[in-house]
C-alpha cells in the first residue's frame, strides 16, 4: 500500500508538471483527438508538447512493457495512473486501434519480431492502424468473410474488398482478417495479417456517416502483396485471434462516454440549458426524473465494470460476459446522448452554429446510435450472452 | 379511424401529389443549396393547385374548410415523404391563427391569399430552446393607432420564405398574436441550418410595426392545439414509413445464410412497432376528430397524441438505424433522415414530456 502511495505522489507531480493546462480540458470537437501516424498534424503546441512528453516518458501505452515502449506498469500502478490522469481531466496524449486493439493482441499472440517492429511504433506515435474485418456480406457473421489472401513463395496475395473501416483513408497500416483456406469451414479457414496501406493495390472509399462526418471508408485490395512475416499467430488460426481481439474492442466500447459527454456532468448540462424552478431544480419534472434514472444506472455499471476488471486482473477470465458490458455500455451511452437531446431542446436541432460549436450536439447524438452496431450490434451481444453465459438451448 | 367519403377522397389525392413529388432527393438538393430554395417549391405549387393550402381556411374565402382530420392527411404524407413545405406554418398555423384571432377585415385580406398560395406565413412562438409557449417575453406597445413590438424569438419555420410572421407577445398582461410584415425595418431574421433541413431562423424584432388580431383573444389556444395534433400526424406518417423500409430490409438483407427477418429476435421488435404505431395513428386520428367537433377533451386528446406519436416516431427511427447495422450509419442511405426529422418533428410545439406533464396537470394531478 505505501509504495502505491508513493508510486501515486510520482504520478501527480509528474503530471503536474508537465500536462499542459489545454491538454486538461475536455475536447471542444473530435478534430482535436490526436490520432498520430505518418500523415499527423498537432492543431495545437500544448497538444505536440503533452504528446512528446509522454513519449519520452513511456505512458501513451502505460501497461505495456519497457522492451516494447510502454511504461512497464503493473494493474495497480495501472489503476492509479488512470485515476490520476482523470483527477486532473488529462487528454489522451494519442490513441488509435493500435493501443486498443492490435497492441493487446501482439502482445498475446505475436512472435518476438512482430513486438518489437510494432508495439514501439504504436507506443512512439509513429503508425496510425486500421482494423479491417467487415465486408459487405460478413457484418455480424463476421466469419463467412471471403477476402482472398493466396500464397505465392514469401507472399500473400489479397483481393477483396473490406467495409465501414474506421479511418481507413488515414492510417498507415490495416490488421485484417483474410481467408487462407476457401475449403475449410468458415472459422477454421481465416488467418490475421498485417499490411500496410501504401502497399500497390490498396485503395479506399471514404463513406459519409449520418452525423456529416466521414470517418469510415471501404477498402479495396487489387492483387495486394504482403509478406509472409506479417502473418500474426498461426496460418489458418486467425479467428482465435479475431475473437481476443472483439472482446478488448467491446470493453472499450463498454467504457466511458466518449466525446462531447466526456468529463461533462449531464446534469449540469440539463440545469444550464433548461433552468431551474423556485426550488433550484431542473424545471422539467419528467427530464429530472430521466436524468436520475440514467445517473443511477451509470452508477451501477460503473461498478460491475470495476468488479470485472478486478476479476480479470485477478486471472479470472471475462470471457463471454464482455458482452454484458458492451450491450449495456452502449445502450447506456446512446440513453445518455437522447438525454442530452431532451435538455438542448432547440439547440439540439441546429446543424452548423457557432452557439453549438457546429452542430455538435446534434452530431454526436447521431454518432452515438453506431455504438450498438459497431464491435459487435446488441442483438450479437444478445445472442452470445444467451448462448455462452446462460446456455440456453439452441434452435 | 373510418374516414367519410370526403376525407377518403382527400387521403388519395394527398398520396398521389406527394408519391409523384416529393422525394428524398429533393431533400438532398435542398440540403446542398442546388434547389434554390429552402422548401420544395414544385410540391408547393402542386399543393397550391390542388386546393391543399386552403384545406382550413373557410369556404368563403375561397378555401376548402375540411377541418383538423384532413389537415391530418396531409399532414401525414408529409412525414412518410420526409417533404419540406410550409404546410405546417402558413396553411396550419397560420390559417387558424387569423380565422379564430382575426378580425372580419383580416380574415378577408390575408385567408384568401393563404388558400391561394400567394402568402407564406410563419408563426414566430418559442423563445427559449425548450418550448415555453406561456413565458413570452416579447412586448408590444400601442402607438396609438397601432403596435410596435420587440423581443427575439427562436425555432421560427419557414421565416426566411415568409411574407408575414405571426408574433405572441404580451399586451396588457397576456400573451396575444400580433401579425408583422416580415420586411418591416424592425425585424432581422438569422437562418438557422437545421439538423432535418427544414426552414428555420431566429427573429428579432425591434420596435417592429403591428398589428392586433383582435378576434378571438383565445386564438392562440387553438393555434398550439393544432400545430401538435398536425405534428402528431407527421411523425406517425415518417413512423410508418421508416418502419417500411426496415421491414424490406429485413426481408431482403442476409447474414448467417438466412434473412435477418427470419431471427425471432428482431422479428418480436417489428411486431412490437407495428403494434405502437397502429395505436400511435389511432390517438393522432381521435384528437383531431376531438379538435374539429370542438369537444371539451380536445386539448387533452392532443397532448397523449403528440407525447405517443413523438415516443413511437422516435422507437420506429431508432429500430430503422438499429436493425439496418452499419448501412443505417450512412448518409448514403435515407434511412438517417428519418430520425433527424423524427427529432426535430418531436421537439417543436412541445416534446414528449412536455405534453405528458401538460397531459398529467390538465388531468388535475
Ligand atoms: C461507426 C462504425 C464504425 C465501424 N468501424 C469498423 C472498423 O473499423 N472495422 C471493421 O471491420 N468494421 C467496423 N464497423 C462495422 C461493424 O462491425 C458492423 O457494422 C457490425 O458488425 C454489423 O454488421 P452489418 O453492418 O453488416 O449489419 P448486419 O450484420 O447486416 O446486421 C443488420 C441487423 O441485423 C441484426 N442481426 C444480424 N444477425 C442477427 C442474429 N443472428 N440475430 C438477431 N439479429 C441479428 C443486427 O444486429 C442488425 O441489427 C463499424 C461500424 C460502425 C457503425
Amino acid at each position: 500500500m505505501g509504495d502505491m502511495e508513493a508510486f501515486r505522489a510520482e504520478v501527480r507531480s509528474w503530471l503536474e508538471e508537465n500536462c499542459p493546462p489545454e491538454m486538461r480540458q475536455p475536447l471542444a470537437s473530435d478534430k482535436e483527438h490526436v490520432w498520430g501516424g505518418r500523415q499527423w498534424e498537432f492543431s495545437s503546441e500544448a497538444q505536440r508538447v503533452w504528446f512528446e512528453r509522454m513519449v519520452e516518458k513511456g505512458w501513451t501505452a502505460p501497461a505495456w512493457p519497457v522492451e516494447y515502449g510502454g511504461g512497464g506498469m503493473t494493474p495497480a500502478e495501472h489503476d492509479v495512473f488512470k485515476s490520476e490522469m482523470k483527477r486532473i481531466n488529462a487528454r489522451s496524449p494519442v490513441s488509435n486501434f493500435g493501443f486498443w486493439m492490435l497492441g493487446p493482441a501482439l502482445l498475446k499472440f505475436g512472435s518476438e519480431e512482430q513486438k518489437r517492429e510494432h508495439l514501439p511504433a504504436i507506443a512512439r506515435g509513429e503508425i496510425r492502424w486500421c482494423q479491417g474485418y467487415s465486408e459487405p456480406n460478413a457484418g455480424s457473421d463476421l466469419a463467412s468473410l471471403k477476402t482472398s489472401a493466396e500464397i505465392d513463395g514469401d507472399h500473400f496475395v489479397v483481393n477483396g474488398r473490406k467495409i465501414w473501416t474506421s479511418y481507413a483513408d488515414r492510417a498507415d497500416k490495416m490488421f485484417c482478417l483474410v481467408r487462407t483456406d476457401p475449403d475449410a469451414k468458415k472459422q477454421a479457414g481465416i488467418s490475421f495479417i498485417l499490411l500496410d496501406m501504401e502497399s500497390p493495390g490498396v485503395s479506399t472509399r471514404p463513406i459519409q456517416l449520418i452525423s456529416g462526418e466521414s470517418p469510415f471508408c471501404e477498402t479495396f485490395f487489387d492483387d495486394v502483396r504482403v509478406p509472409r512475416d506479417n502473418l500474426v499467430g498461426e496460418l489458418n488460426q486467425g479467428w482465435t485471434i479475431a475473437k481476443y481481439l472483439l472482446t478488448h474492442e467491446r470493453d472499450n466500447i463498454g467504457g466511458e462516454p466518449p466525446g462531447l459527454l466526456k468529463g461533462r456532468d449531464l446534469a449540469k448540462m440539463a440545469l444550464e440549458a433548461v433552468g431551474a424552478d423556485e426550488n433550484g431544480r431542473l424545471d422539467d419534472p419528467m427530464l429530472r426524473a430521466d436524468v436520475a434514472r440514467l445517473e443511477i444506472d451509470a452508477m451501477a455499471f460503473r461498478t460491475l465494470v470495476e468488479h470485472t476488471r478486478a476479476k480479470a486482473e485477478a486471472g479470472e477470465g471475462v470471457g463471454a460476459r464482455s458482452a454484458m458490458l458492451k450491450y449495456y455500455g452502449t445502450e447506456l451511452n446512446k440513453r445518455r446522448y437522447n438525454l442530452m437531446m431532451d435538455a438542448m431542446g432547440g439547440q439540439g436541432l441546429e446543424w452548423e452554429s457557432e452557439r453549438t460549436h457546429g452542430g455538435r450536439y446534434a452530431r454526436e447524438w447521431l454518432r452515438s446510435k453506431g455504438n450498438s452496431i459497431e464491435g459487435g450490434t446488441s442483438e450479437i451481444m444478445l445472442g452470445i450472452i444467451s448462448s455462452a453465459v446462460l446456455e440456453l438451448p439452441k434452435g | 379511424m373510418i374516414l367519410n367519403e370526403e376525407q377518403q377522397m382527400l387521403a388519395d389525392l394527398a398520396e398521389r401529389i406527394f408519391a409523384d413529388k416529393a422525394s428524398v432527393d429533393t431533400l438532398r438538393a435542398i440540403r446542398g443549396g442546388s434547389h434554390g430554395q429552402d422548401y420544395d417549391h414544385e410540391l408547393w405549387q402542386a399543393m397550391v393547385e390542388s386546393g391543399l393550402t386552403g384545406i382550413l381556411v373557410p369556404e368563403d374565402q375561397g378555401g376548402m374548410d375540411f377541418g383538423l382530420v384532413s389537415a391530418g392527411l396531409v399532414a401525414r404524407e408529409v412525414g412518410r415523404r420526409l417533404a419540406l413545405t410550409p404546410f405546417l406554418s402558413t396553411a396550419v398555423l397560420a390559417a387558424i391563427a387569423i380565422g379564430r384571432g382575426g378580425n372580419d377585415e383580416q380574415k378577408g385580406r390575408w385567408l384568401g391569399s393563404i388558400a391561394g398560395g400567394e402568402l407564406i406565413a410563419a408563426l414566430a412562438l418559442d423563445e427559449s430552446a425548450k418550448h415555453r409557449p406561456e413565458r413570452v417575453a416579447t412586448e408590444a406597445q400601442s402607438t396609438g393607432d397601432g403596435y410596435t413590438i420587440s423581443g427575439a424569438k427562436t425555432l421560427v419555420l419557414d421565416a426566411a420564405n415568409a411574407d408575414v410572421l405571426l408574433v405572441s407577445a404580451m399586451l396588457d398582461g397576456t400573451p396575444r398574436l400580433f401579425a408583422v410584415e416580415a420586411g418591416d425595418a424592425g425585424v432581422a431574421t438569422t437562418p438557422v441550418v437545421s439538423l432535418d433541413t427544414r426552414s428555420m431562423a431566429d427573429v428579432r424584432f425591434d420596435g417592429a410595426k403591428a398589428e392586433l388580431l383582435d378576434g378571438d383573444a383565445n386564438a392562440l389556444d387553438a393555434v398550439l392545439d393544432a400545430g401538435r395534433a398536425i405534428l402528431a400526424m407527421e411523425l406517425v406518417g415518417l413512423a410508418r414509413a421508416v418502419f417500411e423500409r426496415t421491414l424490406g430490409y429485413l426481408s431482403e438483407r442476409k447474414q448467417f445464410g438466412q434473412r435477418i427477418g427470419a431471427f425471432q429476435a428482431l422479428q418480436h421488435r417489428a411486431a412490437h412497432l407495428s403494434v405502437e404505431i397502429e395505436i400511435s395513428e389511432a390517438m393522432a386520428f381521435q384528437a383531431l376528430a376531438a379538435f374539429d367537433a370542438g369537444a371539451e377533451d380536445a386539448s387533452l386528446q392532443i397532448l397523449a397524441a403528440k407525447a405517443r406519436a413523438a415516443e413511437t416516431a422516435r422507437l420506429a427511427s431508432a429500430e430503422g438505424v438499429q436493425m439496418h447495422g452499419g448501412m443505417g450509419m450512412t448518409d448514403e442511405f435515407d434511412i438517417g433522415f428519418f430520425m433527424k426529422r423524427a427529432r426535430a418533428a418531436s421537439e417543436l410545439f412541445g416534446d414528449a414530456n412536455f405534453c405528458t406533464e401538460r397531459f398529467a396537470r390538465a388531468k388535475g394531478y
